[in-house]
């Protein structure tokens, strides 16, 4: 084999990654590279936690910096958004909860309420600028006697999403369940009639749609963290 | 021959961090091309045949394991190079160096000094290794925004970020071209990168 041979060869190890099935294509028949994908993204995740300050705040926007027409975004077309009734709705609070009664939308409105102008990074690599108001969640979770001790809080939605965060996350001061999209209740393709809003968090950790709230130690995963989308996915 | 024992052009901690680097790049461009092409900054997307990962969530876990490779190893590089003396060869020469050694280059005069670096090699290296600081700052920033919000303003905010890491991506790939240019027209240096070489 002459040099020039060689030299091509080592070029071409470069592709081989690409034309080897090793890409989280068959979540539950993961190979040898997709438990390598795994552990360091488990080892992301914990170098993420450590990283989080819960005092570092998701930087803040002006009213005219408000990304308008805003931008919709889900695993499926705006005109599928699921419509939940509100005058029925209740969120159903699950796991770790001394009080599990659920919680319709007047109820929510009721409480204290929070706005925020801030940025959602969406995993593709844009962002908007949008304005939230909500519930903060901690406030929530003292509220209904959450054992803010556990790790994982999840989110089920309407339309089959589902997702989970970290307890420290959870309660950061940012963190809210969002009722109001730019000044009005939420609307179906932006989460009606409430959703997570958490600014230190990549756009899928932000479930719309929201029908049940638990807390628990058993790891929930979510819709595309059990696909390979990072679980932590901190900001 | 002043003595018994040969030195090495190329000693093993630099050909060892070479040959990483070399995985940890492509794997790095390979992915971040997937990446890119999920939300393109220009009007334009890398071919699936030359990306890694085959779709975003695989290119980012691709990216987010590599860059553990490419920041330990570049890091190896940085306090060795540091420490050995090694970067006494590649100290940045002045403009008269450079402008003399490109004529002899550009007129394929320039010697190739075995285990000596002269001034267009200083430029490129010293260049890229630049360019290397550049991208992994700027990924962090891109990463991290909120928490590393610090880096984030010093280099412009989210956006900013993304275009930076863009072209210090492309400052890389443009090295890369010449580098293996280079090796190309001239095949002997490529061994010693592998074996170490006596001279």
């Amino acid at each position: 084999m002459n040099r020039r041979q060689l030299m091509l060869r080592a070029m071409a190890l470069g592709l081989i990654p690409s034309l080897t099935g090793c890409d989280y294509e068959d979540p539950q028949h993961p190979d040898l590279a997709d438990k390598f994908l795994h552990a360091m993204s488990a080892w992301n995740d914990r170098v993420q936690a450590a990283l989080f300050d819960p005092h570092t705040l998701a930087p803040t926007f002006r009213p005219d910096q408000i990304t308008r027409p805003p931008r919709f975004n889900a695993f499926y077309d705006i005109s599928q958004a699921p419509v939940v009734d509100e005058t029925t709705y209740k969120l159903e609070l699950g796991g770790q909860i001394t009080d599990k009664t659920p919680w319709s939308l007047t109820q929510l409105r009721a409480l204290p309420q929070q706005e925020q102008i801030t940025r959602l990074v969406c995993v593709e690599g844009w962002r908007v600028i949008g304005q939230w108001g909500g519930v903060r969640l901690s406030d929530f979770l003292h509220r209904v006697g959450a054992d803010t001790k556990c790790r994982y809080v999840s989110f089920q939605c309407a339309d089959g999403y589902y997702s989970s965060i970290d307890m420290e996350s959870a309660l950061h001061p940012q963190t809210i369940l969002a009722l109001t999209f730019l000044g009005a209740p939420l609307t179906p393709a932006f989460g009606a009639p409430v959703r997570l809003r958490i600014p230190t968090k990549l756009g899928f950790k932000n479930p719309k749609n929201l029908v049940q709230l638990a807390v628990t130690n058993i790891y929930p995963g979510g819709y595309w963290e059990d696909q390979g989308y990072n679980w932590f996915s901190g900001s | 021959m002043r003595g018994t024992k040969k030195q090495a052009i190329h000693p093993l901690v630099l050909r060892v961090t070479h040959w990483l680097n070399a995985f940890a790049i492509v794997m790095m461009i390979g992915s971040g091309w997937q990446i890119y092409n999920a939300s393109p900054l220009f009007n334009f997307t890398f071919p699936g045949t030359i990306t890694i990962g085959q779709w975003l969530g695989a290119a980012i876990a691709w990216h987010l394991a590599m860059m553990w490779l490419l920041v330990a190893n570049g890091l190896i590089y940085f306090v060795w190079t540091g420490a050995s003396g090694h970067w006494r060869k590649l100290a940045p020469p002045g403009p008269r160096a450079i402008w003399a050694d490109m004529k002899l280059a550009l007129s394929f005069r320039l010697k190739h000094d075995t285990g000596a670096y002269n001034a267009v090699q200083r430029l490129l290296y010293c260049g890229v290794l630049l360019a290397g600081v550049v991208v992994v700052l700027s990924g962090l920033a891109i990463w991290k925004p909120v928490q590393l919000w610090p880096l984030s303003d010093l280099l412009g905010g989210y956006i900013v970020s993304r275009y930076v890491h863009f072209f210090a991506m492309a400052a890389i790939v443009a090295f890369l071209a010449v580098h293996l240019m280079l090796v190309a027209l001239v095949p002997k240096v490529l061994p010693p990168m592998v074996t170490g070489g006596r001279q």
